[in-house]
């Protein structure tokens, strides 16, 4: 039930924000809209469950605010590399375990991965994630498990079964 | 004022990595550490400019749909690198190592 | 100001067209296409603060979605092309 309640709070925020117009006749259309979508979802039952499992929804900005500075501080490194004079990389192809247990916590880590300039996730199994890093100094970074283990504080600390991959 | 100041330099620093981003797509040697100098740009060079973007909108719902832009690019870019990747894996390239400089490109 | 970053945007977008032309796979090709979409994207915004139409916008976040899905598309039938033309793989 939470969850269409969000999902019509996202839908109507959205369409409030898009079109820009506050006329009385616009804002029930969208709310109606925006309802029926909810309606049509919950029929077709195509709800991820496993979302309930991100229970500590607050830590989601700290989160965020931590790999902007991640962000901001590996596009420095990198764009040091770029301009140098000749060129001075070392890329490694290599894998690293994921110790995240729901798939959606997996889709974070993989995608905090490639958004850091210097490494790109290239495929995700069961409890691995294989990473392209720039040089040795980005893979032996994320080897140091720090973003990991803050993907998996963002989880609920329940462990019912594990979620399977795919 | 400061407002003013505070988008300079947002911008500024945003069309740097937003060059550096080009520049690195030109020198850097295969696919994959191309696809690096390709994450800059989508995160801290779009990030940057459309930071600049939301300190001289002067109507909040401009801002909010430059922010809505920024959420959008975060959500796509890193899928997008990330198929693009693993096709070029699957697809039999080997990614350019030290090693193998004297090969050239394959 | 906005001048000077469409101008940034428009010189790192010809340096995209340059590897797509010049790209020795087709991954290469696909990359700097993704990588201008993804500075038109930023071209659009800055063009309608220069305009002054701030309608621009939702061009620009339409673009942002098709960017994506015409990345994965293009993706899609270049695996099922490869595949077709080797058929022991």
């Amino acid at each position: 039930m939470l969850h269409a309640v969000g999902l019509f709070a996202v839908l109507y925020g959205t369409w409030i924000v898009l079109s820009g117009h506050f006329t009385p006749f616009l804002l029930i259309a969208g709310a109606i809209c925006a309802a029926l979508t909810v309606a049509i979802t919950l029929r077709m039952e195509i709800f991820d469950h496993q979302r309930a499992r991100l229970v500590p929804l607050w830590r989601l900005p700290f989160y965020l605010l931590w790999l902007a500075w991640q962000i901001i501080l590996w596009s420095l490194i990198v764009s040091r590399k770029v301009l140098a004079p000749t060129i001075d990389i070392d890329p490694v192809l290599e894998r690293i375990p994921s110790g995240q247990r729901s798939d959606i916590a997996k889709v974070i880590y993989a995608n905090s991965i490639t958004l850091t300039p210097g490494t790109v996730s290239t495929d995700v199994s069961n409890g691995e994630i294989e990473v392209h890093a720039l040089t040795r100094a980005a893979m032996e970074d994320l080897k140091t498990d720090d973003m990991n283990r803050r993907v998996s504080a963002l989880e609920s600390k329940q462990t019912d079964k594990p979620g399977e991959a795919q | 004022m400061i407002l003013d100041i505070l988008s300079w330099i947002s911008i500024a620093i945003g069309a740097y990595f937003v060059l550096v981003g080009g520049i690195g797509l030109i020198r850097m040697p295969d696919l994959f550490s191309r696809m690096h100098p390709a994450g800059i740009l989508d995160t801290a060079g779009a990030g940057f400019l459309l930071l600049g973007f939301i300190l001289q909108a002067d109507d909040w719902l401009v801002a909010a749909k430059l922010a809505l832009i920024f959420v959008f690019l975060l959500f796509t870019s890193p899928v997008a690198t990330h198929a693009l990747a693993h096709a070029a894996l699957l697809d039999g390239l080997k990614p350019w190592t030290k090693s193998r400089k004297k090969d050239g490109e394959s | 100001m906005f001048l000077a970053a469409a101008a940034a945007i428009i010189a790192a977008m010809l340096l995209a067209l340059a590897r797509a032309y010049a790209g020795p796979t087709v991954y290469d090709r696909i990359l700097a296409v993704n990588h201008i979409g993804t500075q038109t994207v930023l071209l659009i915004a800055a063009m309608g603060f220069i305009t002054g139409r701030p309608d621009f916008l939702d061009i620009s976040l339409l673009y942002a979605l098709i960017n994506f899905i015409a990345t994965i598309a293009v993706l899609r039938y270049v695996k099922r092309d490869r595949a077709k033309a080797e058929p022991d793989s």
